[in-house]
């Protein structure tokens, strides 16, 4: 049972994934591309993570790879952020 | 497991890997060239992971894949700017010299590049075996940590790490020579300002964690220092003036602590009867990670200094006086 | 079990090698760091799954430096120097 359950999370999150890696190529500016890393980055890791702590059902792994997340969301948004603040700097210079 | 799968994992890998290294080298703008580089150092950490190496792929983590950008940045931040298109269409080497360098610089590659693949043909034609392994497992438990890499690089070679260390600290000589650091950052805004308010503690903990683990997991001095590097460039990329790296007679202290505790040691056992650098097997461990503690300041000063390019300011209470005092005409 | 790992692994191999392809073509600095950033999750998902399929434990640490360290490197490009006062 927990083993369907987390195979389901896992193949969910690799289709956000590769969703987010698509729209990364087919979208056409800039900032779009950025809502495309997003999604790929927080729900699909998220959901490759919540299969993965079901699957070690060990407290401490689990923890580990809550922080993992919880860094990877962090930095993904500042990221963000800061690229998308870059290219508007860089708009208004041209 | 199925193989085929994997195959075609391993070959995905190896043609991104390959492909990266070519785009970087191959681009003429330095700063995508930096980025197909950082992004050339993610991939090879996942391989090394996949090759069962652990210890080599958290090295590749914390150096090759976050503070390589930002050292090389800071690097081509000091470059000239970038010639217009128009002008590098023209060759810059005219003549019979050019042709005759590019010809023996062809010859010198190309001459490696041969050494190279006879070497790995020769290491694919023999036998595996298993004297080193078999070498390093019998005498682990005498060795005073049971991770075998922190085993070998600090007890059974521990001459080389120590080289090692003089290496770095010539290069931090070397920095020093360069004159003043590069000018800081402006400080940041709030979004990067609320992720370094975090990151810096966690970065700092984690650095801790990795040290105290190299005795029996993944994990060691290097990784730990270049964690710590990292701390203190997130700092210094937020605009702070004061990144936790000390100043004066205590930055000279850390930077030379690295080589001088490993010498003392060594030098000490000297004296006492024993072998250059032959630890007592009750004191391995203890030794082990004094050793690798100062080693992890050392290599952290090292990379912030490489990163900030020169002598750092002195950001003290005393220097900004100093500093008020040249701007007023009586002082 | 380990089949659905390693097809998962292989889906996130395919996801960056798309990025891949985005910060080839990318015209701006700003497309090739946001595709650097996908190839990095992507990285840290790849480590997650071998770590369970080589029976690695150490790759989570790995995974875990990647995370951290993966806000340093747009922060290192966008980073505006302070001009001397001179």
């Amino acid at each position: 049972m927990i083993n369907i359950l987390s195979a389901i999370l896992i193949l969910a999150g690799v289709f956000f994934y590769l969703a987010g890696s698509i729209g990364l190529l087919r979208l056409p500016d800039l900032y779009s591309r950025l809502h495309a890393l997003t999604k790929a980055d927080n729900l699909g890791l998220g959901l490759l993570i919540a299969g993965l702590a079901l699957h070690s059902q060990d407290l401490l792994i689990m923890l580990k790879l809550l922080l993992i997340w919880l860094a990877v969301l962090a930095a993904s948004a500042t990221s963000a952020h800061l690229i998308a603040r870059q290219a508007r700097r860089q708009e208004k210079v041209s | 497991m199925n193989p085929v799968s994997l195959l075609v994992f391993d070959a995905l890998l190896l043609l991104s890997i390959v492909g990266l290294a070519w785009a970087s080298l191959a681009t003429t703008d330095i700063r995508r060239g930096v980025i197909l580089f950082m992004a050339f150092g993610l991939v090879l950490a996942v391989a090394w992971g996949r090759l069962l190496a652990p210890d080599v792929a958290l090295a590749e983590a914390a150096i090759g894949a976050g503070l390589s950008g930002a050292l090389l940045l800071a690097a081509a931040h000091t470059q000239p700017r970038p010639l217009p298109p128009e002008s590098t269409n023209t060759p810059r080497n005219h003549g019979a010299v050019g042709v005759v360098l590019r010809w023996a610089v062809t010859l010198l590659c190309t001459a490696l590049a041969g050494t190279l693949a006879w070497a790995l043909l020769h290491v694919f034609s023999s036998t595996p075996h298993d004297m080193l392994p078999g070498a390093i497992s019998a005498n682990l438990a005498a060795s005073g940590v049971s991770n075998p890499v922190t085993a070998v690089l600090l007890n059974f070679r521990a001459y080389d790490t120590l080289l090692e260390l003089a290496v770095l600290l010539t290069a931090v000589l070397g920095i020093f020579t360069l004159g003043q650091a590069n000018p800081g950052y402006q400080p940041a805004g709030p979004v990067f300002d609320g992720l370094v308010r975090w990151l810096v503690p966690v970065l700092i903990l984690t650095a801790g964690y990795l040290l105290w683990v190299g005795a029996h997991a993944p994990g060691g001095a290097f990784q730990a220092g270049a964690m710590l590097a990292a701390a203190g460039v997130v700092l210094r990329l937020a605009g702070r003036t004061r990144i936790g790296l000390p100043e004066g007679f205590m930055l000279r202290l850390v930077m030379a602590a690295g080589v001088g505790l490993f010498l003392l040691v060594g030098l000490t056992l000297l004296i006492l009867g024993r072998p250059f650098l032959g630890y007592p097997q009750a004191w391995a461990g203890t030794l082990i990670l004094m050793i690798e503690t100062a080693a992890m300041l050392s290599i952290a000063a090292t990379l912030v200094l490489a990163f900030l390019g020169g002598r750092p300011e002195a950001t003290g209470v005393k220097a900004a006086a100093n500093r008020q005092c040249e701007e007023i005409p009586r002082c | 079990m380990t089949e659905l790992f390693l097809l998962s692994a292989l889906g996130l191999m395919l996801s960056l090698f798309l990025g891949l392809l985005r910060v080839l073509l990318g015209p701006g600095i700003g497309d090739r760091m946001l595709a650097t950033q996908l190839i990095g999750t992507a990285g840290v998902g790849m480590l997650l799954l071998l770590s369970v399929l080589l029976k690695q434990p150490a790759l989570l640490d790995v995974a875990l430096l990647l995370a951290l360290l993966a806000g340093v490197a747009a922060a290192a490009f966008t980073g505006q120097q302070q001009t001397h006062h001179d």
